[in-house]
């Protein structure tokens, strides 16, 4: 009876000890971050401040003690620019490495590519770039600025200053298309017209015929959204034929800093609205830099996309320690209640509960002819507010869906 | 109306320059050689980078770009003595081998300098005509590819180089049997070639983005044009970039650049189906 009541005991004592190590391996699991961005191929030069943003938020919160005592674990693959290795790779992450959280994707084409493998787990996804907008997916947090804070400013900025008739330069895909749509949608708003519109697919660096469709046309302003190294040789080209027209964007200076890669005056005349680029001027933001270049003094430009993809993590840290749990669902309650706020080093900035797309203060900028860039306007902080205005309620439905001006959601009756 | 006939005239001009100066570095070595040579656009890359390093350390451009072509016919003759010269009968794995230096050479430029290189900003000014103004310099790019195209006429046909090479392309046993030393032959043509490309890539570095990965933007126009042609250089790869860019200047200018390009790789196709050893085949027939 005794020798029965000791073994008892004795094997309690041995799951009690065994329970207790397990729970203390797992306050010491890290936390996984997967992180897919481009450090080869053709967008290696804006992917690669995406990573090193990305390093140097994890060596920092990882320093400061981590996240809820947990380091982060950073998992990076190169897609290389690849979409079918980005399905690949976003797979793998999820499956064999059992990521807590998905970081990256430059082209909004990447990014249609993984959101549907994404959408079928319960884990949440960061796209950290400024892109056509539209998105209402609860899986996804979008931390780029978005159409009602760079067009809704700069065109009616452009049209002000320089006049209604514009001329559109877009890349085929799904960014060009749905950019020129936004355009087209607030220009006639302003009494605005488009008076050329020019899709160019990837990969086309010959401009001639382009830059004498311009001429022929005679527009006020250009609207560049060109993307990649190969039609940014418009700018080249276009400096060369002498145009010097104004030009807006979205996605110059800012994003593929081609004030430093050209020489002047090929980007004299261009405006950008931008919630971060290099040259802001503050407090925050110059200790920012200053970190930064402290670990990667070879950087030649700090883009806003390695800055989002910094600010990213905070963000996920803020949500996950007032949450105080990994999960998607428990994060996104706490994006409901509008307190997923950090200082970041443009501002405060705030995800939006209905969208789950972020505030930004943005600045209007303008390049000179030597390639010096200027603030004109600062707007204050702008909310992601287009998604909700039009129906998309992520704390009351998931739609899944991207939309535009002119796809909108079916009114519920 | 002058303007607009001028200014047709110098789309197609922009346009057969791009194309003939992609191909002519290509048309020697595969027209002629028979080698699939994947590591054509880094050719051109390598003539682009020496030409831009080479300006930001001092040179003026006429001088860089001399050099940029010469440091990529060097590195062609490296390749051809080193690594093609065991394929000669294995074109599958000449290709292979070629595509293999190509990642090596594209993400070995990416290690060493970076993800871009500074441009240069385009030389000479511009002019006007009528309402439009172009840029001078592309003049220049169209009398590069005619110079080009007359390089290689004079090499290949009025040199005493230009017969041994012919002879030994024709057949490699005769020639040497005949004491042509075809070692020699083969690694100066394909030297020539890469020489050729590093040319197309010196002369358009100050238009374009420096990135390890420019060749790309070549390959596509470079190899249509080539089997367009077909395999004589002269009689093909001339009349291949005029039927070519007349087909994209037009398309360009009505439809607009998607349309232009999906309508050139359409004639490519149609002009491969009905003439399978492109125009100096046809040409080479009708002479007989």
């Amino acid at each position: 009876m005794k020798q029965h009541c000791k073994l008892v005991r004795g094997l309690a004592a041995g799951v009690v000890l065994a329970a207790a190590s397990m729970g203390a391996a797992l306050a010491a699991d890290p936390i996984k971050v997967g992180l897919l961005e481009d450090i080869s191929g053709d967008l290696a030069l804006i992917g690669k401040p995406k990573l090193n943003g990305s390093l140097l938020a994890v060596e920092e919160i990882n320093k400061a003690g981590g996240i809820l005592g947990r380091k982060i674990e950073l998992i990076h693959l190169d897609p290389q620019g690849d979409n079918a290795r980005y399905q690949e790779f976003a797979r793998r992450l999820i499956s064999k490495d059992k990521v807590d959280v998905l970081i990256g994707g430059i082209t909004s084409a990447s990014r249609e590519a993984v959101r549907p493998i994404i959408d079928r787990t319960d884990i949440p996804y960061f796209y950290t770039n400024q892109y056509e907008g539209g998105v209402c997916d609860a899986n996804m947090i979008s931390n780029g600025a978005i159409p009602e804070q760079q067009f809704s400013t700069l065109i009616p900025y452009m049209v002000e200053t320089f006049g209604k008739k514009v001329y559109v330069i877009a890349a085929d895909y799904n960014f060009g298309q749905l950019s020129a749509e936004w355009n087209r949608t607030i220009l006639k708003k302003l009494g605005g017209t488009v008076v050329g519109e020019e899709f160019i697919p990837l990969g086309v660096s010959q401009f001639a015929q382009t830059i004498q469709n311009i001429q022929k046309a005679k527009p006020d302003w250009i609207l560049t959204i060109n993307v990649g190294a190969a039609q940014d040789s418009f700018f080249e080209q276009a400096a060369a034929a002498k145009l010097n027209l104004p030009m807006g964007s979205s996605i110059k200076i800012m994003l593929g800093f081609e004030h430093k890669r050209f020489a002047p005056p090929a980007l004299n005349r261009m405006h950008a609205a931008a919630n971060w680029f290099e040259e802001i001027d503050t407090p925050e933001a110059n200790d920012f830099k200053k970190r930064w270049h402290a670990k990667f003094p070879n950087e030649t430009y700090i883009n806003d996309m390695g800055y989002n993809a910094y600010t990213a993590l905070y963000m996920y840290k803020q949500m996950v320690e007032a949450a105080k749990s990994t999960k998607l669902a428990d994060l996104r309650k706490f994006i409901a209640t509008g307190n997923a706020c950090i200082e970041a080093p443009e501002g405060k900035i705030c995800i939006d509960p209905k969208s789950q797309h972020t505030s930004h203060r943005m600045r209007l900028i303008a390049v000179d002819d030597k390639h010096q860039v200027k603030v004109i306007k600062d707007y204050g902080t702008i909310q992601p507010y287009w998604l909700g205005e039009i129906g998309c309620d992520l704390t009351k439905h998931n739609d899944k869906k991207q939309y535009s001006p002119t796809d909108l959601p079916k009114k519920k009756t | 109306m002058f303007a607009e006939i001028f200014s047709i005239l110098y789309q197609f001009a922009d346009v057969f320059a791009f194309l003939i100066l992609s191909a002519a570095g290509l048309a020697i070595i595969f027209g002629m050689m028979g080698v699939i040579n994947m590591a054509h656009g880094e050719l051109i890359m390598c003539g682009a980078y020496v030409t831009v390093g080479l300006v930001h350390g001092g040179f003026p451009l006429p001088l860089a770009q001399l050099c940029g072509t010469l440091s990529a016919g060097l590195i062609g003759v490296v390749i051809e003595v080193a690594l093609v010269r065991k394929l000669y009968k294995r074109p599958l794995d000449s290709l292979l081998a070629t595509w293999g230096l190509s990642l090596v050479v594209t993400q070995g430029m990416l290690i060493i300098f970076g993800s871009s290189l500074a441009g240069i900003g385009t030389p000479e000014g511009s002019f006007s005509v009528g309402p439009y103004s172009f840029s001078t310099y592309r003049l220049v790019l169209f009398g590069g590819s005619i110079a080009a195209l007359a390089v290689i006429y004079v090499i290949f046909m009025r040199t005493r180089f230009g017969i041994h090479a012919r002879a030994t392309m024709q057949n490699a046993a005769i020639a040497q049997a005949l004491g042509v030393k075809v070692g020699n032959i083969y690694a100066l043509s394909f030297g020539i070639g890469a020489a050729l490309a590093g040319f197309c890539g010196a002369l358009y570095a100050p238009t374009m983005t420096l990135i390890p990965t420019m060749g790309a933007t070549f390959i596509v126009e470079s190899f249509v044009t080539v089997v367009v042609g077909g395999a004589n250089v002269l009689l093909g790869t001339a009349p291949a970039g005029v039927l070519l860019a007349a087909v994209r200047t037009l398309l360009n200018a009505t439809q607009g650049q998607i349309v232009g390009q999906i309508g050139m790789l359409l004639a490519v196709i149609v002009i491969i189906r009905l003439l399978p050893e492109g125009i100096s085949g046809l040409i080479a027939r009708r002479s007989r």
